[in-house]
């Protein structure tokens, strides 16, 4: 066989040099150099944008968005476990309407789905309005724009993430180790936590991961829901590169996020790795 | 819904028999807290829908039916550029990613590369980066390149995320499909060109149809890419919904989203009915004869 057919993987992988390596790379550089006056770029070597991230402010900012995150990835396991486990135990006609039903939110845009709930929960929305109707409350309550606000609306959009992979683990499970269990006299509820639970750790752990990595480079969702006031750290990030024109500590904001999801998939790939031993 | 419990029937050893009723509530509390959670997927989205066709201008009160916000997009000139940018830009990088993309993962698969490795990992990588990432990136590279910001430009960041996809989806595609019949086609004398032409691209043609689908899709929905990277003549339809957004709740935005609710679910729909039929055709081909 000839290689002529070879260059036909070669537009790619330049396009995906040319614009997706190189443009990483550049990042990797700015978040060593300083910015000038101006906005512009000082191209002097330096750590001093590593040394900003841990100032108190910006590891108080990193700190609350890695509890939003594991707030929002709990919310998620405890919706979508459930749900998936009740999906998997339907007939598969019945299944397949099921995953299309979760699945149809998740490709309307996030921007309008986060929309949606500032109409139900804004001081005048639908939700201050029965209140106030019914008669349970004499001023409107103040749902909008609090961490509350950012968790319900970040919880709404990632959750098919969880639901998903959960789902593909939950229908990979050996049903025969759940009859064994039973014909030794385990009750559904032991059976479930020594035996459901533990075969399914790998979906709970992909699902727990993307909807991790999902939130904490997240900046629409805490912007519409949750104000001025909400910093999360993709906040932080946009506004060096939109407003405050701080390049090299954005980049250096950034490839902190990037080491940190990088590090969790590290961790995952090694606790599947060390599973899949255990089981020979 | 009986499926469960039939289901359930059989799950169950015979000596559990008698102990039918709390497993019936088990199950029916779990049901209930299924219809629940997607009761929290579609409410906020239903509210949306119902209050686009509310005559109020505050909306929280109703007060009447009305198509009026539904007429007042057609007259929106901003709406309707908007509209057209997002097609426009959907479209190239659609026909550009899928071209590019089914190439590369016919010669990945065909050939064997040096650095093979770190090849592939080059198509996995951009959808493990976070959408942020890649936006300011590009915006990083387009400004260092002095590129002005406009359509140009959102359209290579859509085609550089869309690549990706394209490429995982029809080399799952050739793998499935084995080498067998192309490697037939060329011992019967089958130039290569033709065995692209008449073996290769009709088996792989519904990942290629999946992944153009996909990549369409998901540039008419891109929201993060593109508002790092587009220029003041480039608003697309989420940017310019992201601008009313940002300016406090309007019936227009209401009319608006519940347009691309409606669009967004026709196509899924329509998707997984070809999906299927697509399946379906495969079980047929392998009925043996």
């Amino acid at each position: 066989m000839n290689n002529k057919g070879k260059y036909l993987a070669y537009p790619s992988l330049i396009w995906l040099t040319l614009f997706f390596l190189f443009p990483l790379m550049i990042i990797v550089l700015l978040s060593f150099f300083q910015r000038g006056l101006y906005g512009d770029i000082i191209y002097e070597w330096t750590l001093a944008n590593y040394a900003r991230f841990f100032e108190p402010l910006y590891l108080h900012i990193f700190f609350d968005t890695i509890i939003i995150s594991v707030l929002t990835t709990c919310c998620c396991l405890i919706l979508g476990y459930p749900l998936s486990y009740m999906i998997s135990r339907m007939s598969s006609s019945w299944q397949n309407i099921w995953l299309l039903l979760v699945m149809i939110p998740f490709w309307i845009n996030f921007l309008v789905r986060s929309y949606a709930w500032v109409i139900i929960l804004r001081s005048q929305g639908l939700l201050n309005t029965l209140l106030l109707q019914l008669g349970l409350i004499d001023q409107p309550l103040s749902l909008l724009y609090n961490p509350t606000a950012v968790l319900i609306g970040l919880v709404y959009t990632l959750l098919p993430f969880m639901v998903l992979p959960i789902y593909v683990s939950l229908e990979q499970l050996d049903r025969r180790k759940l009859e064994a269990a039973y014909d030794l006299g385990a009750t559904p509820s032991r059976a479930f936590w020594h035996i459901t639970v533990p075969l399914t750790l790998p979906g709970i752990v992909t699902g727990s991961i993307l909807v991790f990595v999902g939130t904490i480079g997240m900046f629409v969702v805490p912007e519409i829901m949750g104000g001025a006031k909400s910093s999360m750290l993709g906040n932080v990030i946009q506004n060096q590169f939109l407003s405050a024109r701080d390049w090299p500590f954005g980049s250096t904001l950034s490839i902190m996020v990037i080491l940190f999801s990088l590090i969790l998939i590290y961790l995952y790939n090694r606790a599947v790795q060390a599973q899949q031993d255990e089981r020979g | 819904m009986n499926n469960h419990q039939t289901d359930h029937h059989h799950n169950n050893p015979p000596h559990r028999k008698n102990r039918k009723h709390p497993q019936n509530l088990r199950h029916r509390l779990l049901f209930g807290y299924s219809l629940a959670v997607l009761g929290f997927l579609y409410l906020p989205i239903l509210v949306l829908i119902l209050y686009s066709f509310n005559d109020s201008r505050i909306n929280a009160v109703w007060s009447g039916f009305t198509g009026k916000w539904y007429l007042a997009l057609l007259d929106n000139r901003r709406v309707l550029e908007a509209l057209f940018n997002s097609l426009s830009i959907a479209v190239t990088t659609t026909i550009i990613a899928t071209i590019l993309g089914t190439l590369a993962a016919i010669a990945l698969h065909r050939y064997t590369f040096r650095f093979q490795k770190t090849w592939n990992s080059l198509f996995y990588l951009p959808i493990l980066i976070p959408d942020i990432l890649m936006g300011l990136s590009l915006l990083v590279l387009f400004s260092q390149l002095a590129i002005p910001l406009g359509k140009t430009t959102i359209i290579i960041a859509h085609i550089t995320f869309s690549l990706s996809f394209v490429v995982v989806i029809v080399s799952a595609r050739l793998a499935g499909m084995g080498k067998e019949l192309e490697e037939a086609a060329q011992d019967l004398g089958a130039s290569p060109l033709h065995t692209f032409r008449y073996v290769t691209l009709p088996l792989i043609s519904p990942g290629i149809i999946a992944s153009a689908m996909l990549t369409f899709t998901m540039s008419l929905d891109d929201f993060v890419i593109s508002f790092f990277v587009s220029g003041p003549n480039s608003t697309t339809l989420p940017l310019y919904i992201y601008g009313l957004v940002k300016r406090g709740v309007s019936p227009e935005i209401n009319a608006l989203s519940t347009l691309l609710i409606v669009t967004t679910i026709l196509f899924i729909v329509l998707a997984e009915f070809f999906r299927r039929k697509d399946t379906d055709d495969d079980t047929k081909k392998q009925l043996p004869f």
